[in-house]
């Protein structure tokens, strides 16, 4: 809405303000990372401040210097605005020298401010951003995507719901280009794993009430029902479905993009059983919940997201490749990081490849029912670890023009 | 121009379901607007932090409920209350200034009220949603044949009704009523006879936003809690009212439950203009019927 945004572009412009008062004198004295993500609308609380706590904390536990110069971290809200993110990512580093900008949820968001960056041979490491195309038309040689994307939930999700004999699609797609791709990207997995998709229909971007599409979805006798959306709308759309009885009728959902902060959203009474895909659940392993528990206490007890966590993963690696490199220029750092295997809390053995995405192992998780949830945010059960080279798309299939085929 | 592609006219029974939807969906609509159009047309102020009042009633559920335990039935008493008496305030320290002055003036002060309100709830609770479940005894839902019906829903229907309905009655046909009416008309005539209109004024404003908090606990457990949930609802509310006509109760009532079912059908034939088809038809019908449907011209 005009009003929503009008307070934002002031409290952006007033941060936008502060970072070139921090960054003024900056030249090459120091190294600068700017976190830019939504911070104060829909997509904040996947990253927002949180992410800016994670860097800081990669930062600190890296020693907070390389190649000598002291690390700053700054950051801006990019109001999910394509025009604002990349406007804030031009005077980043063409003015307040920032070497590297870290998360960048909406991916429309992301394209733009990778490209800006692509001209000036400066980073982006991308975390919170999901769109495929990040690593695929609009790929980078100094872009790194670092957490997920669109086409690793496609692919884990849908095979897995179709393995079980969810055969009979139907999709509620937000109604634009996040929510095609990832119903075309979903779709396919469906056919090519032998299921048919029955019918689709396409809601507006931020809709309260879904009980009109989930009754179309139920009338269409399809198994499965795919939400291609995101946020506020997955959670209406989930919860609402349990009022109807969609689940108890025999269909179920299958959300494609689902964030723990979603299903805190639903509780579990909604939202037991549904089955999702993400880099990392805080509760995995000891060093998932090590991370965790320093993230809670410098973040007011709030548990990481997965694309919190990538934050802080991205920013060690950057800066360990720098350190390895000598040198803060883009490409020779980036170069470097794919040289490196990826090892830390969340990530084993993973690696960059030419196109910029990192392999990673991804999870298949189930919601616990409240019965066998113990503690607080003991939501997920996995399900499955899947191969980064079976979740991401393969090069052969790439359109990064990085890719010799 | 996909969109068009998989229409297929639904059959009658699958019909009958989506005009049900449309008539729940129509009584949020009933309630929000009703409280609009009672502070409008008697206070003459265009309130523009009704959808922040009805994210605070919602709120309000929420907080009473996690911290001092008390649920659902009680909040439908409890939160319009308090958010009532919150309006009061509002009213008494900074929206009574602006009666004198011109529309724009109330607009812009409850516009940034409603920011404030809603940036302050962002600030504790971020952008995501809080869980707040359906009471008990409503959970679950008939099967009526053509559609399953959440008991949840069939509430919502039967208590915005009795709410509308009620509203209506007391401003049209009663004694109250009939105070409140002239004291909008000619407040130094009515205060002559022994009435304390601003004290009327007060207690009025807190009402409308009493509903307007109402509705917010009736729609808790049906979207998210969350601040942003008035925000989004407010600009078709706002649609609403101008399309019954600006500070008619019944023109409010009446455009709510009849949106909400045009509403419910254009997500069966065109889903992608759902959330435009209510401002294409206020446009027509500022141009056919400048004081809406059922406002009169001054």
């Amino acid at each position: 809405m005009k009003r929503r945004s009008l307070l934002a572009a002031g409290f952006a412009a007033a941060l936008a303000f502060a970072a070139t008062a921090q960054g003024a004198q900056a030249a090459n004295d120091k190294v600068v990372i700017g976190v830019m993500n939504d911070m104060s609308s829909v997509y904040s609380y996947l990253g927002g401040m949180g992410s800016v706590v994670a860097a800081r904390m990669a930062v600190k536990d890296f020693g907070g210097k390389v190649l000598g110069k002291p690390i700053e971290v700054i950051y801006a809200d990019h109001q999910n605005k394509p025009d604002v993110g990349a406007a804030i990512a031009q005077k980043w580093f063409d003015q307040d020298g920032v070497d590297a900008i870290v998360d960048l949820p909406t991916s429309s968001v992301a394209i733009a401010v990778q490209q800006v960056a692509k001209q000036r041979g400066k980073v982006t490491l991308i975390s919170n951003g999901g769109s495929s195309e990040l690593t695929g038309k609009y790929c980078s040689p100094t872009g790194v995507h670092w957490t997920y994307d669109t086409y690793a939930l496609a692919h884990v999700t849908g095979k897995a719901i179709v393995q079980q004999g969810g055969k009979k699609w139907f999709f509620i797609t937000a109604d634009y280009a996040f929510g095609h791709q990832l119903q075309d990207d979903t779709a396919a997995v469906v056919k090519a794993s032998g299921g048919t998709v029955v019918g689709s229909v396409n809601v507006p971007l931020n809709n309260a009430d879904f009980s009109s599409f989930l009754l179309q979805a139920q009338q269409s006798k399809a198994q499965v029902i795919g939400l291609a959306n995101a946020g506020g709308d997955t959670v209406n759309s989930i919860k609402q479905a349990a009022e109807f009885g969609i689940v108890k009728g025999g269909q179920r959902l299958a959300g494609l993009l689902v964030f723990i902060a979603d299903v805190n959203a639903l509780g579990l009474q909604t939202a037991q059983g549904l089955m999702l895909t993400e880099a990392y659940y805080w509760d995995q392993n000891a060093q998932t919940r090590a991370f965790a528990k320093r993230f809670e206490a410098e973040f007011n007890g709030k548990v990481p997201t997965s694309g919190q966590a990538g934050v802080y993963g991205a920013v060690l690696d950057y800066l360990k490749a720098m350190q390895a490199a000598k040198t803060e220029d883009g490409v020779k750092v980036v170069t470097e990081m794919r040289k490196m295997p990826i090892n830390d809390f969340m990530t084993h053995n993973g690696h960059i490849r030419i196109d910029g995405r990192v392999i990673r192992d991804m999870y298949l998780f189930q919601v616990k029912s409240p019965q066998e949830s113990k503690y607080p945010y003991d939501y997920y059960k996995q399900l499955a670890v899947i191969p980064g080279d079976q979740a991401f798309r393969p090069l052969s299939e790439s359109e990064c023009p990085l890719v010799k085929h | 121009m996909l969109g068009w592609m998989h229409i297929a006219v639904p059959p009658a029974p699958a019909l009958f379901g989506q005009l049900l939807i449309g008539l729940i969906n129509g009584a949020f609509y009933a309630m929000l607007s009703l409280g609009l159009a009672v502070i409008f047309g008697l206070l003459n102020i265009i309130n523009f932090a009704h959808g922040a009042q009805y994210m605070l009633g919602a709120f309000c559920a929420y907080l009473i409920l996690n911290y001092i335990g008390i649920g659902y039935w009680p909040s439908l008493l409890v939160a319009p209350i308090v958010v009532g008496i919150f309006g009061m305030l509002l009213e008494r320290f900074f929206i009574r200034w602006v009666y004198r002055l011109d529309h724009l003036y109330g607009l812009l002060l409850t516009f940034g009220m409603a920011l404030i309100i809603q940036g302050v709830f962002r600030q504790y609770y971020g952008s995501a949603g809080q869980p707040y479940s359906i009471p008990e005894p409503l959970t679950g839902g008939q099967d009526l044949g053509f559609m399953f019906l959440p008991n949840y829903r069939a509430w919502v229907i039967v208590a915005s009704s009795v709410f509308c309905f009620g509203t209506w009655f007391v401003i049209e046909r009663t004694r109250l009523g009939a105070y409140l009416r002239a004291a909008t008309e000619n407040p130094a005539l009515v205060q002559a006879f022994g009435i304390n209109v601003p004290r009327m004024v007060t207690l009025t404003y807190g009402f409308g936003v009493a509903l307007a908090a109402l509705a917010g606990v009736l729609a808790a457990p049906i979207y998210q809690v969350s601040p942003l949930m008035g925000s989004n609802l407010i600009i078709v509310v706002f649609a609403v009212v101008v399309i019954g006509g600006m500070g008619s109760i019944l023109g409010a009532i009446v455009g709510g439950f009849a949106l909400g079912i045009i509403e419910g059908l254009t997500k069966v034939f065109y889903p992608e203009a759902s959330s435009t088809v209510i401002f294409v038809i206020m446009a027509v019908v500022l141009l056919v019927k400048p004081a809406g449907l059922f406002g009169r011209t001054a």
